[in-house]
């Protein structure tokens, strides 16, 4: 018998879910919050580590979804869900109920607030920018006019903020900062010739493939000079260029340096818009506040609700490549579990 | 500088200030270095905002410099603060307000310690009921002094004599403001506008017309810890820090330093001469130096209090060019006249920054 099947979230792991669930007889639903799918891929430029086009990557996925199933809500938030007899009751925020069969919550990520780390003048020093708001002037290939008039500048990277940061309420590593600020300082090596950048890092955590080799790359090929410490303090000279106060933890000195412009890699933190779900269901977190579930090397992909599954960067901080693999398994978990519950 | 990404992160750190009935505690650098500045604060509360300030002349040092020096343990400084607390309680106060910024740093630690670990301040009372006989009660409000005059700024600014303007262009005067390490760097939550941005001086000097200078190392230490200057082979160090700050405000100009703490305004006011008597190097336009004000002198010459009887002449760095810019009207044979009129003797002039 066909059932309904709501995946909450039209970011890429919610679309492959939906793509892989296409095969099967049952209606699938998407809920997205935003009017257009893409979740945050269709912010990105190039993906690392091999400067795939995002925006083509977002196609493909958008592309294999079948005709007319997934149905897809647009600007649909999801405000509760329920549990009501053996089905999952999801209450949307203009009104609207629907009776699930399952769930996937394909919820995503936030990217941490820089303002909380004052020290670093987000939102109060213009030329401090985001990881996010560099990867937009990467696409529309636009720099501030201080970065174009030909003069060599100087650009510093600040891994990990908002991760790995107990001040911060953060104590878990966002896992893709690193490989995402080696990839968009040899972006800015590119798109600006004339420019010295220098990546301020804790540890460098290349840990996929090809991550190791961009690294060298950007120290040979590049000229990026990486720097082992963190960045205590960002502060404003007279003309708008910005002091920056590190560590460098070989040399075992402070340091001082003044830039042209700082680019802060934002961690990964749970998307606030799973709070009212999770709350309504009473589903755990983790201690870093993704969503637990059943079991982190076995049922990675179910929950201790009957007919609730995890995909994707809600459970943890993932690479869009594992994002993708993780909502095929999803929809794999799902499709069975239907079968033995028809089947009991 | 984005002015609204300021007021954003002020708005997060605000604080309850008590409205009156103050139990005043005194500072024991700012008694010996600034008393005029003591004075200022209360007749400002006094006279001028009609506040009920109290203060007990059996209150003590509260024993920062001894407790940030290894000198006093902790149990000690505790139980001091206790005494204190239970002159204030003897009193019948429950609003707190310590002059000193290290004062304010070691009560809030106390409190603090005592809302994490109960224990502690069970054994506070115990200490303080074997050695004294006293009890006390927690006070419902803590306060710094220049947390109180910045509630009341607008207040101050609506019957003020004076605005930080200079008289000869009308642009607002140009004011490095530097914030005590101990008033937020620790517990941001208990400054006004928290440790990063903090507001507390920024707004009384835009309440009274000047402008506020952002400088790049406007949040670094002056130097003052007292493990820096205590020991005198440190002092180079601890001179360092000021003159870290005076290069980088240096290009700013400013017409003026505003410090909350006792230890900063005195440190920033001194160093200058030891800096232009070791290096030849003074840091304005005029070579005269750069002169360094308590808040509480800064609201009384918006006030129109006389700077003699604040003690200003007591300053290294001499005030008369600000006043001058401010149009402030004072007597150059005053300056060195005691309280009752007489007197006093001029100082040895110094051999740099002479006015």
């Amino acid at each position: 018998m066909n059932k309904t099947i709501v995946i909450v979230g039209g970011g890429p792991a919610g679309l492959e879910a939906a793509a892989a669930l296409g095969s099967s007889p049952h209606h699938v639903l998407i809920l997205e919050k935003e009017h257009e799918t893409g979740g945050k891929l269709k912010n990105w430029h190039h993906l690392f580590p091999n400067f795939a086009d995002a925006f083509e990557i977002l196609k493909s996925l958008e592309k294999t979804l079948p005709l007319n199933n997934p149905e897809v809500k647009y600007d649909s938030n999801v405000c509760k869900i329920e549990q009501m007899d053996g089905k999952l009751l999801v209450l949307l925020n203009k009104g609207e109920k629907i009776n699930a069969d399952a769930v996937l919550l394909a919820t995503g990520f936030d990217l941490f607030d820089a303002h909380k780390k004052e020290e670093y003048g987000y939102g109060i020093y213009k030329n401090v920018v985001t990881s996010f708001e560099l990867e937009e002037m990467f696409k529309i290939g636009s720099f501030p006019d201080h970065l174009k008039d030909g003069m060599p500048k100087k650009i510093a990277m600040v891994h990990c903020v908002g991760s790995r940061d107990k001040k911060a309420g953060n104590l878990h590593c966002s896992k893709l900062c690193c490989i995402t600020g080696v990839k968009q300082a040899i972006e800015l090596r590119k798109h600006l010739p004339n420019s010295s950048v220098y990546n301020f890092y804790m540890d460098l955590r290349m840990y996929g493939q090809h991550f190791e080799e961009l690294y060298q790359e950007a120290q040979e090929d590049y000229g990026i000079t990486f720097i082992r410490g963190r960045v205590s303090e960002i502060a404003e000279n007279s003309e708008g260029s910005l002091q920056v106060k590190a560590e460098d933890t070989l040399s075992g000195r402070p340091m001082k340096m003044v830039f042209d412009m700082v680019v802060l890699l934002l961690g990964m933190t749970p998307a606030s818009s799973t709070t009212p779900i999770s709350v309504s269901l009473g589903l755990p977190r983790t201690n870093a506040g993704f969503l637990s579930p059943l079991h982190q090397h076995i049922a990675a992909n179910e929950t201790c609700i009957p007919g609730l599954f995890l995909a994707g960067t809600c459970r943890e901080p993932l690479s869009l490549q594992e994002s993708i693999t993780d909502a095929r398994a999803a929809a794999f978990k799902i499709i069975e579990w239907l079968k033995l519950k028809d089947n009991n | 500088m984005e002015q609204a990404g300021k007021k954003r992160i002020w708005g997060e750190y605000q604080k309850d200030i008590a409205e009156d009935h103050y139990f005043y505690v005194r500072s024991c650098i700012r008694q010996t270095f600034f008393p005029g500045s003591e004075t200022t604060f209360l007749r400002i509360l006094r006279d001028e905002l009609f506040k009920d300030v109290f203060e007990d002349a059996r209150h003590t040092t509260c024993t920062g410099i001894g407790y940030h020096t290894d000198i006093v343990p902790f149990e000690t400084t505790m139980t001091i603060a206790a005494r204190h607390f239970a002159l204030m309680t003897e009193a019948g106060y429950v609003n707190f307000v310590p002059s000193c910024v290290t004062s304010f740093g070691i009560y809030t630690e106390i409190l603090d310690t005592w809302k994490h670990f109960p224990e502690m301040e069970a054994k506070a009372r115990d200490f303080l009921w074997t050695a004294t006989r006293r009890e006390f009660k927690v006070p419902e409000n803590l306060s710094h002094t220049s947390d109180i005059i910045y509630k009341f700024r607008n207040q101050l600014a609506a019957s003020s004599k004076h605005h930080l303007i200079d008289k000869n262009d009308g642009k607002p005067l140009k004011v490095v403001e530097h914030i005590g390490c101990h008033y937020a760097k620790m517990f941001p939550k208990c400054g006004i506008g928290g440790a990063e941005f903090p507001a507390v001086l920024s707004g009384m000097v835009e309440a009274w017309g000047g402008e506020v200078i952002d400088y790049p190392e406007r949040r670094h230490c002056c130097g003052f810890g007292f493990r820096q200057y205590l020991i005198r082979a440190n002092r180079g160090y601890s001179m360092s820090n000021s003159k870290k700050k005076f290069e980088s405000m240096q290009p700013y100009q400013p017409d003026f330093i505003v410090a909350n703490c006792p230890g900063c305004a005195m440190f920033l006011d001194r160093w200058q001469y030891t800096i232009a008597e070791m290096e030849g190097t003074t840091y304005n336009e005029s070579g005269k130096g750069i002169p360094v004000l308590t808040y509480e002198e800064m609201a009384g010459l918006v006030l129109g209090y006389d700077p003699w009887v604040m003690g200003m002449q007591m300053h290294q760095i001499s005030v008369e060019p600000l006043l001058d810019k401010i149009g402030i009207i004072y007597d150059k044979k005053d300056k060195y006249l005691g309280s009752k009129g007489q007197y006093i003797g001029v100082p040895q002039q110094p051999l740099f920054l002479l006015q």
